[in-house]
Formats: C-alpha cells, sequence, structure tokens
C-alpha cells in the first residue's frame, strides 16, 4: 500500500477509500502472531475455528501442522478437514495444502497454517501467503498464523538478534492487509518451560541452534519486536481511518527514500533498511539501481541480486526502478532530485585502510554533492562476501588475457624487427599499442595485465643491460616508470571508451528493435500479421521464442507463436491464465510457477488486460538481465497498443457492418411487408369479392377481378424470385451456368416474360444479328434485363416506349435499357442499385421491391460486368441503364455448304 | 379432351403439395382430364401401373425420391409422356428430366393454359408414334420428311445439311421442347455436347432463311437454359 504522494490534501486519500473499497467481496484475514514457535498461535486459532463453527458458521481446516501435540490434535478433531495433497517430491511424498480444492470447497473460513509456509517446487504459488492472497480474493475468510521473524523487513534484525536467518520470509504488508492481528503471547519463561516439556517443535532447526534461539534475551527481544509490530498496526489503523475521514493531522513532513541497490549481496539489507525507515516515517520509497557501462560485464548472479534486491523492494511497497547513467553519483542524484527525493539510503561497509586511502568511496562523492538530500547510511558486515563477489564480477575470460598478452609479444616482435632496419630511440610506442588494443578488445583488466607485461618486456628487450630486469641509467629508470603510468592511464581511458562504446551499440540494438517493431506495425495489415509480427519481434529479441495469447479468462488459446507452436504445457497454461487473470507476469523469475521455463507477460492498455505474452530462451528458462527485460517490456507494451487498435480497428468494423445489417434488416422488414401484404391483399379481395353469392358483378366485373387477381400473384411470384436471386447472391450461392447465348434470344425472352409488366407500353429492341454471342448464364441475363424492363415501365408513363438495345464497344458488349420516364434525381443515381433503394415518388409509392436494380447489380458483377444508371437518358428525359459485358470469342462452327 | 379409344384422358398428377391438387381436380376436370392422384414417388410408381395414365404430371420435388430417379424408372417399362414441373431457378433439373426421358416441362407457378397446351402437345406427341407424319405444317411453313423439302408460303426454302438436320429434329418433336444436348448430339455428333455456340449460329440462320424474327420469334421458340421448341399449332 504506497501512501498518497499528497499529504497536505484535506479529501480522504484516495488510495485509503480504494483500499477499504477493495476489502468489499475479499475475504478477511486474521493473524494469529506470535513472537516465536510454541506460543500457541494454532491452539489459539483453532480455539477461535471452534466459537465460529458453534455460531453455525462454515468452517473448514485448510492446512494444519500438530506437531504431535495432544491438545491441538484435539481441537482439530472437531472439525472439517480439506485432504491434503500428496506430491512427490524429489522421492519423497509430502502432504501439500491443496489450493484448488479449497477454492473449490469455498468455505466461509478457513484455517491456514503457517502462513510463511514455502510450497514444494511446482505448486502454483512458491510461497503459502500466495495461496492464502488467492483465497481472499475469491471471498473466503482466512485465519491464519505467523511467527513475527518470518516477516521480510524484521529479517536481519532478527537474524542478528538469534543468530539463526530464517529462510521463509514473507512480506510485510500482509500484515497490514490482515483484517484483525491477535497477538498470541507467552512470557519466555513460560515458553522455556514448555519447550523443556518437549511441548515446542521447531522444524528443521539443530538442537544446539534451537537451544540457541531459546534464550531468554532473545525471545524477550522477539516479543518486543511482535509486539511493536502490532502496536504500529494499531497506529496505521488510526491513520487509515483519520485519512479515511479527512481528519487533519500534522503529517510527517512529505519525506520521499532513495535506496542505492548495486550488485553486492548487501543490497537486500539496504532495501530492507529503507523500508524500516520509511514505516517509521510514513514516506514513499524508491529502490533504484543505476545501469552503469559496466553493467553488462556483470555475471549471472550478480545481476541475479540486483534484480531480487529490486524485486524485494517491489514486494515491500516500494517502487523499483532501473535507471541508465554514465555515473553512478550523477545518476542517482539527478533522479533524486527530479522526483524530490529527501533522504538517499546507501550501504557502507567497514573497508580496509588501503581502500579508504586510495577509493573514492561512494559515500564521500555522495556527501559532496548530494547539497540538500540527506544520507542515510547503514552500515553493512565487514564485506568480505561482498568483496569476493565484486572481484568475480567482470572478470574477463582467460582468453582475453592470453590475447592481450600476444599483443605485447607482437609488440616486442615488431619493434625488433624495425629496430633492425631504422635504429629506434624507444619501443613505448609499440607497447602502447598493444596496450590500447587489449583494452579496447578485452577491457580494464586484460589490458593492465598488458601494461605491466609491456613494462617488464620493455625493460627486459630494451633497457641496457638486455634480457636482465636491471636498468644501468638512471633516467631509463624513469622513462620506465613514466611508459608504466601512460599505459595504466591510456588502458583505463581506453576501457571506458570500450565501455561506453558497447553501451552504446547495445541501446542502439533495442532502439533498433523498436524501430524495427514500429515500422513492422505500421505495415501489417491485417491482424494476423499484426499478431505474428510481435511474436517475431519477442522471439528475437529473447532469442527464443515467443506465443501470444488470446481470449477471455476462461478461453485463452495461443493467437500467433513464433517459431510456430500450438500447444503448451498443462503449467504453463495455468501461468499464461493466471498472468492474464491477475495482470501480472508467471512463469520463470515471477511469484507464480517460478520453475517454469516459460514468462508470461500481460500486454496491459488503458482498456484493461488485451492478452498474454509468453517466451523463454531457446535452451532454457527466460531469465532475462534489466536491460533486456526493458527490452521485452517496451516491445510488449508497443504489441499490447497495436493490438488494442488491431481489435479497436476489428470492433468498429463490426459495428458498422452490425449498423449496416440492422438498416438492411430494417429495409427488409418494411419491404415484405408492404411488398408481400399489397398483392395478397388484392388477391384476397378479388377472390372473396368472386365468393360473392348471387349476380352482383356482371360478367365484366368478374373478368376484372380475376385479371387483378392474377396480375398480382404474378408480381408476388416476382418478388419472391428476386428475393431468392438477392439471397443466392448474397450467400454467394449463386452458380453461373455460362453458355454461348445470342443478344437476340436474350432480348426475346426477356421480351416475352416483360409482356405483362409493359402494361401497354411499346418495347423497342435494337439487336443486330452480327452482334457476337455473349458467354453468359441465359437465365439470369434474361432476368437482369427482365427487371429492367420491369423498373422502366414503373417509372414511365404507359404511353412512352422503353427501349432495349445492344451494341458492340471495344472488346466488350454495351446493353442499354432506356425509359421516357420521370428519370432518377442526381443523387440518387450512386444509389439506384443498392438493396430496398427506391426513389421517393412525392405521395405516389410504386409498387416494387427495391431489389430489382440491386439483383440486377449482383448477377451483371458475377459475370464480370458493370451496370450503371445515366439520367436523363439520351433524349433528354427519363433514364438509362447501362450494362457492360465482356465478349468472349465463341470457336466457329464447322464450315459446311449447302445442299 | 377425350380419348377416341375409351373416354376422357387418365392423367396421373405426382405432387406431394395437395394445395397444388386441390386446384388441379376441378380444373382439370374442367377439361375433360380425369385426375389420378399421387403424394409420393413410390406411391406414382404404382398407379403408373395399376392406373395406366395416358399422362404423367410429375412434381421433380417428392419428399421420397428423386424425381429423375421416378422418370428412369417410369421409362424403363413404359412410353407414357411424362410433363414434368419444375421451378424457373433450377432448369438443370428440367434439362436432365428431359434428358433421363420427360417429354415436356411447365414451371411452376404455371397458367392453366399455358398446362394444358403442354399436355396436348404431349399427347399429341404420343398419338403420332406409331407412324411418322410425312408433311409438317405450322402455319405457312411446310416440312416435307420424306422428300427433305422445306418450302415456306410455297416457296422452297434452300436449308444446308445441319440446318436441315436441326429443323427435322425440332419437326419431329414439334411442341415439345428438345434440349440443347439432344440437338447437339443428333445432329453434331456426341464430340461436341459443349458446343452451344454452333447451336445459337444454325438457329439464328434457321430463323432467318424461314423468316422468322430473333427478337419476336413465333416459329422456332427459345426456351431460356433448357433448348428449343418449335410451334405446333397456329
Amino acid at each position: 500500500m504506497t501512501e498518497s504522494a499528497d499529504r497536505s490534501d484535506r479529501r480522504p486519500s484516495p488510495d485509503a477509500l480504494l483500499a477499504a473499497a477493495e476489502r468489499d467481496g475479499r475475504g478477511r484475514l486474521k493473524i494469529f502472531l506470535g513472537a516465536a514457535p510454541g506460543v500457541g498461535k494454532t491452539y489459539a486459532m483453532l480455539e477461535a475455528a471452534h466459537r465460529l463453527k458453534k455460531e453455525g458458521l462454515d468452517v473448514v481446516i485448510g492446512v494444519i501442522e500438530t506437531h504431535g501435540r495432544t491438545e491441538t490434535e484435539a481441537l482439530v478433531a472437531g472439525l472439517d478437514m480439506l485432504p491434503r495433497r500428496v506430491v512427490d517430491y524429489r522421492g519423497r511424498r509430502l502432504d501439500e495444502f491443496d489450493l484448488d480444492a479449497a477454492l473449490a470447497r469455498k468455505p466461509r473460513l478457513i484455517l491456514i497454517d503457517e502462513m510463511a509456509h514455502s510450497n514444494v517446487a511446482g505448486a502454483r504459488h512458491p510461497k503459502r501467503y500466495q495461496d492464502v492472497e488467492e483465497l481472499l480474493a475469491a471471498g473466503i475468510d482466512v485465519y491464519s498464523t505467523l511467527n513475527v521473524q518470518h516477516l521480510e523487513s524484521l529479517n536481519d534484525v532478527v537474524a542478528k538478534i538469534t543468530r539463526v536467518r530464517v529462510r521463509e520470509t514473507l512480506p510485510d504488508d500482509i500484515l497490514e492487509r490482515a483484517d484483525e492481528i491477535e497477538l498470541v503471547d507467552l512470557t519466555p519463561q513460560d515458553l522455556i518451560k514448555r519447550l523443556r516439556e518437549g511441548k515446542v517443535y521447531v522444524e528443521g532447526q539443530a538442537q544446539r541452534a534451537v537451544a540457541h534461539f531459546f534464550q531468554p534475551g532473545n525471545i524477550t527481544a522477539l516479543r518486543e519486536l511482535a509486539l511493536r509490530r502490532v502496536a504500529e498496526r494499531v497506529d496505521e489503523q488510526m491513520l487509515d481511518y483519520m485519512r479515511q475521514h479527512a481528519i487533519v493531522n500534522p503529517w510527517p513532513a512529505g519525506e520521499r527514500l532513495l535506496a542505492c541497490v548495486g550488485p553486492d549481496e548487501d543490497a537486500v539489507e539496504v532495501v530492507r533498511a529503507t523500508r524500516r525507515l520509511a514505516d517509521q516515517l510514513h514516506a514513499p520509497w524508491t529502490a533504484v539501481y543505476v545501469e552503469m557501462p559496466g553493467h553488462y560485464r556483470l555475471n549471472q548472479a550478480a545481476r541475479d541480486r540486483i534484480a531480487e534486491a529490486l524485486r524485494l523492494a517491489e514486494q515491500l511497497d516500494g517502487e523499483a526502478v532501473t535507471m541508465p547513467a554514465r555515473d553512478l553519483v550523477e545518476g542517482l542524484l539527478a533522479y533524486a532530485r527530479e522526483r524530490h527525493m529527501t533522504q538517499i539510503v546507501i550501504g557502507r561497509r567497514r573497508t580496509s585502510w588501503l581502500r579508504r586511502l586510495f577509493g573514492r568511496s561512494l559515500v564521500e562523492a555522495l556527501l559532496r554533492e548530494s547539497g540538500e538530500i540527506a544520507l542515510h547510511i547503514v552500515p553493512l558486515g565487514d564485506g568480505k562476501r561482498g568483496r569476493a563477489s565484486r572481484l568475480s564480477l567482470p572478470l574477463p575470460l582467460w582468453t582475453s588475457y592470453a590475447w592481450s598478452a600476444s599483443y605485447v609479444v607482437l609488440a616486442v616482435m615488431g619493434a625488433r624487427l624495425i629496430d633492425t632496419v631504422v635504429p629506434l630511440p624507444s619501443p613505448a610506442a609499440f607497447f602502447l599499442i598493444a596496450v590500447v588494443l587489449a583494452a579496447v578488445r578485452h577491457g580494464l583488466l586484460p589490458s593492465i595485465m598488458a601494461s605491466l607485461l609491456s613494462f617488464a618486456a620493455y625493460n627486459f628487450f630494451f633497457i641496457a643491460p638486455l634480457y636482465t630486469f636491471t636498468i644501468a641509467e638512471g633516467h631509463e629508470v624513469v622513462s620506465l616508470g613514466l611508459f608504466l603510468v601512460a599505459a595504466i592511464l591510456v588502458s583505463g581511458l581506453a576501457a571506458r571508451a570500450r565501455d561506453q562504446a558497447e553501451d552504446a551499440r547495445r541501446r542502439m540494438k533495442i532502439q533498433g528493435a523498436l524501430y524495427d517493431f514500429s515500422r513492422k506495425l505500421a505495415t501489417t495489415v491485417g491482424f494476423d500479421d499484426l499478431l505474428w509480427a510481435c511474436c517475431y519481434q519477442v522471439a528475437t529479441a529473447v532469442q527464443g521464442q515467443a506465443v501470444l495469447l488470446l481470449g477471455d479468462k476462461d478461453n485463452l488459446r495461443i493467437a500467433g507463436a513464433y517459431p510456430p507452436e500450438d500447444d503448451l504445457d498443462p503449467a504453463d497454461w495455468t501461468a499464461a491464465r493466471w498472468a492474464f487473470a491477475h495482470g501480472e507476469p508467471a512463469g520463470h523469475g515471477s511469484a507464480t510457477l517460478p520453475t517454469r521455463d516459460w514468462r508470461f507477460e500481460p500486454m496491459k492498455t488503458s482498456r484493461g488486460i488485451v492478452g498474454v505474452v509468453g517466451f523463454r530462451k531457446a535452451n532454457g528458462p527466460a531469465a532475462l538481465d534489466p536491460s533486456g527485460a526493458r527490452t521485452i517490456a517496451a516491445l510488449i507494451d508497443q504489441a499490447a497498443v497495436a493490438l488494442e487498435r488491431g481489435q479497436l480497428e476489428g470492433e468498429i468494423a463490426e459495428a458498422r457492418v452490425l449498423a449496416a445489417s440492422e438498416k438492411l434488416r430494417h429495409a427488409l422488414l418494411s419491404s415484405i411487408s408492404h411488398d408481400l401484404r399489397t398483392p395478397l391483399a388484392t388477391i384476397i379481395g378479388a377472390l372473396s369479392s368472386l365468393k360473392l353469392p348471387g349476380e352482383a358483378l356482371d360478367a365484366k366485373a368478374r373478368a376484372e377481378l380475376m385479371d387483378t387477381a392474377e396480375e398480382e400473384a404474378l408480381r408476388l411470384n416476382r418478388f419472391v424470385g428476386n428475393l431468392l436471386d438477392m439471397t443466392r447472391l448474397e450467400a454467394g450461392m449463386l452458380t453461373l451456368k455460362r453458355d454461348w447465348v445470342a443478344v437476340n434470344e436474350l432480348f426475346a425472352g426477356a421480351a416475352a416474360r416483360a409482356k405483362r409488366v409493359l402494361g401497354g407500353r411499346e418495347l423497342r429492341l435494337d439487336a443486330a444479328e452480327s452482334l457476337p454471342l455473349l458467354r453468359v448464364d441465359f437465365i439470369l441475363m434474361e432476368q437482369v434485363l427482365f427487371n429492367l424492363i420491369d423498373n422502366a415501365s414503373k417509372y414511365s408513363p404507359a404511353s412512352s416506349p422503353v427501349r432495349l438495345s445492344a451494341r458492340r464497344d471495344g472488346d466488350g458488349l454495351v446493353i442499354e435499357v432506356t425509359d421516357r420516364g420521370q428519370g432518377i434525381p442526381a443523387a440518387d443515381l450512386a444509389r439506384v442499385f443498392d438493396k430496398f433503394h427506391r426513389i421517393e415518388a412525392g405521395d405516389r409509392q410504386i409498387a416494387g421491391t427495391g431489389l430489382g436494380l440491386a439483383v440486377c447489380k449482383g448477377i451483371v458483377e458475377a459475370h464480370g460486368g458493370t451496370i450503371r444508371a445515366l439520367s436523363p437518358g439520351p433524349s433528354g428525359d427519363g433514364s438509362l441503364i447501362e450494362i457492360r459485358l465482356p465478349l468472349e470469342t465463341a470457336p466457329p462452327a464447322p464450315h459446311e455448304h449447302a445442299a | 379432351m377425350t380419348n377416341p379409344e375409351k373416354g376422357p384422358t387418365r392423367v396421373l398428377v405426382v405432387d406431394d403439395e395437395p394445395q397444388i391438387r386441390r386446384f388441379l381436380k376441378p380444373s382439370l376436370a374442367a377439361q375433360g382430364y380425369e385426375m389420378i392422384e399421387a403424394a409420393s414417388g413410390a406411391e406414382a410408381l404404382a398407379r403408373a401401373a395399376d392406373a395406366s395414365p395416358q399422362v404423367i404430371l410429375l412434381d421433380l420435388g417428392l419428399p421420397d425420391m428423386d424425381g429423375i430417379a421416378v422418370i428412369r424408372n417410369l421409362r424403363e417399362w413404359t412410353e407414357t409422356p411424362i410433363v414434368v414441373l419444375s421451378v424457373r431457378s433450377r432448369e438443370g433439373d428440367k434439362v436432365a428430366a428431359l434428358d433421363a426421358g420427360a417429354d415436356d416441362y411447365v414451371e411452376k407457378p404455371f397458367a392453366m393454359g399455358e398446362l394444358l397446351a403442354r399436355l396436348r402437345a404431349a399427347l399429341r406427341h404420343r398419338l403420332r408414334q406409331g407412324g411418322e407424319v410425312p408433311v409438317f405444317r405450322s402455319g405457312d411453313l411446310a416440312v416435307d420428311l420424306a422428300r427433305r423439302e422445306v418450302t415456306k408460303g410455297g416457296e422452297v426454302v434452300k436449308l444446308s445439311p445441319k440446318e436441315y438436320d436441326l429443323l427435322r429434329l425440332l419437326v419431329q418433336h414439334a411442341g415439345k421442347v428438345v434440349t440443347q444436348r439432344q440437338l447437339l448430339e443428333q445432329v453434331w455428333g456426341p464430340a461436341h455436347l459443349e458446343d452451344t455456340q454452333y447451336l445459337r449460329v444454325y438457329v439464328g440462320q434457321l430463323r432467318q432463311k424461314l423468316g422468322d424474327d430473333a427478337t419476336h420469334p413465333a416459329l422456332i421458340l427459345t426456351e431460356p437454359g433448357v433448348g428449343y421448341r418449335l410451334v405446333a399449332e397456329s
């Protein structure tokens, strides 16, 4: 729980309100806190559980360690217990808490003993407290037990008091997140008495260590720690309350702490100290690692230590930052000033007089330049471990030394060779070249070695007396001494230049990768390409495999992978789903399933988690150094944004289609209701009139009625036909049965069918016998012409003719249907071929379906042709519909002579 | 229509939709037909055997079996003319039915007049089966099959051998549709079943020589997607 930055604000702090709100829906956590094992935490917890059970609460034991204590076992007996999960671990059968069974059982309250317990490798979470978190998140109340020495920030203190280091730690905030803490207290005398009676079981501790641990002094100290933590908690609860209710309070000044993390083993101690300090000051804090050019020469163990320290900082509710800079002091101070840090916490170990004499220590440098920022120095151990590890850090390969030595040998040989031709006053330049070469190619240490070697060789081969390490003349001593100083200076400078160049190159690589990626993203067209590009880029960056998973919580699927991959191990699936559901990394190096090779990072955007990216190295786990992790993080961020954009585009397109089809459905409904009902009404009306008894109707009227009914029935038939054609066109089910067709036969067919719809209008057909044959579907093309004639007659006066003509135009054939009617308004010209589009004709609704022309367009286009409307037509009125069809050459009939 | 041999003509109507049979019954009776009904393919085959109809009106969409299969089965043992009921968009079915041995087709929905004309043509053709009519007349066109002579308004029309073969085939099936496949196979041979462009060209030439306006044909009618029909009545 990070403190709100703005403490002077009198409104209730949003963080405080949020924390309170978050608790709703979550399970409640009660911790039975003890100063040491054996004080009776488990017993107290069970007693409390029994009380609740008596009240009718659904209580289940998740996991309880009775250690054979009879009074505890007696209490267990009365409660439901979840069966343990039996796990095979390196040949041993271990009983483990079954988290999934607990989640499935979903009791009101579950008892989880020993919250600091570490789970067996391969379990979902490495630590039991993470199981507890998941139970709480699922809305299950949890009772748990904890000894104070397991708290992360007290770990060092406890180790110092008791000289026993506890490995199983858990973050302090679990204590703060507990809704209730019950301190189970026992006086040291009573505890030691219980120990003697054999009532205390301490797992995995040697007897002597146990004896040492349970010294009255230790227990008193631990008891004080426990009491203090509980007291602090009470204090925090009060603060929380005050914040929620906006009670003005002289808040401590806005302190901000910065912990400086290095590759040393005691970096974690600095982090813990900062956390303690920050707690007392109620100040937000940040742990920063300043990544200097030399970072890339650190070995894996050192990088892991940095990562561990930063992770610890995050666990302890600090912020963890990696910051690139050329100089440690400069970088640290720049960051501190920029973020208005008030205190910098650094570790200082006891150093030897030699180091004090020569070394410019970080502390001194900071003291000189920190200005208004206070320094808080944490005394550390004697640094033996630290120094050993430091020496091992930038240790270059022996081959580097071999190469460097060979440069010196070459320098000797070169100088001797030249010396035989032209006498050389001094071979120093040759050796300097060797030193610079060693520095540039292999770094500082090999080049210093080369300097020393050169110094010796210079003396041995070039200074009289030759081939001895003695020096005859005084000035030679001076020049040799000067040479050594120059060589070491040069190697330092050259090595630094090399580091910077290498650093720049790495940065270029990262930036290059990002640039590449954004360029690739810019050019991807489809969503699939996008997925592929993301996977490819991540896989290239980690030099291994990458998968991209999309979907929802219950249905996550592999959407892309590079190299192609279509499944993951069940455990990796679990990690991926976890990462997706919780929005936090899972798998390698994370808190969830850390033993897997794959690591899964959620892709977060403003809209939430869009997917998960999983990756691993080609031949092993997805271990990344901070800069690699930064590259990946940047790539994933970019991919997430691109993916979100892609999804949004898809959604917009979908919405558009949906809106369009909605409109279409609406049009279809109105069309059907109008166009089906009208003819049906006429038919039913006419037929029922005919059925009327008596001779009310004369023969002429009867004939009229019958004609009307028949005509309307035919119209209905046409409508259904068009509807069917349209449906087939849209469903892609319209297969063309192409055949050679003579244009005049086509015209004849359409004219014959159109006789009724023409309603007395003259239909002029104009198709020369000499026109080439068309290769079209006769029936469909005839339908097109029929629809056009039908349409033309609908929109033109009964006295005006309709003209159907065909002519050859280049390598195509043009068919035109012309009428002399009201024409088409310019605004409608482009839309007349749209489905259900009808031209508004004042108050006169022309009977039609709005489908005829759309069907025409569909059929003509299926033939590879085009159709368009022109208005007014060639005679200055009406309209012209022009169809253009491609022509194919028909193989001619075999020649024959007339008989 | 009455049969010269024995009373009214029996027509077997095969359609699974009762409304169609319901409206056909009085309409056909009014025209002097006696209607026998069948609602499925199996029933149709049984009724065709036991009621010996003179003409069969067969709907291609039957619930129990394919209409084409019914035609093939019937054609194994009877020459009774078959008129098929089909829908416009399924011209493939019509052609298949005709090639399987059906005599003609009527598109659903149909006008009663059209149906009656088709039935008459089918029956006439059957009557004529015994001996070929040597001279065919339609309007002022006369085709003397025995002498291979075609006259139009008394004047001899000179036709090429293929044109004559084409016309002869249409004359032999006058009033009935002849499929493109049948025409191509018999005039140009089985190797030219796909060369419909020959047909378009020769029908065009024939129409020209016989004075039939291609855009308003009165003699050789085009059946879209199916074939040609020579008008028999005038």
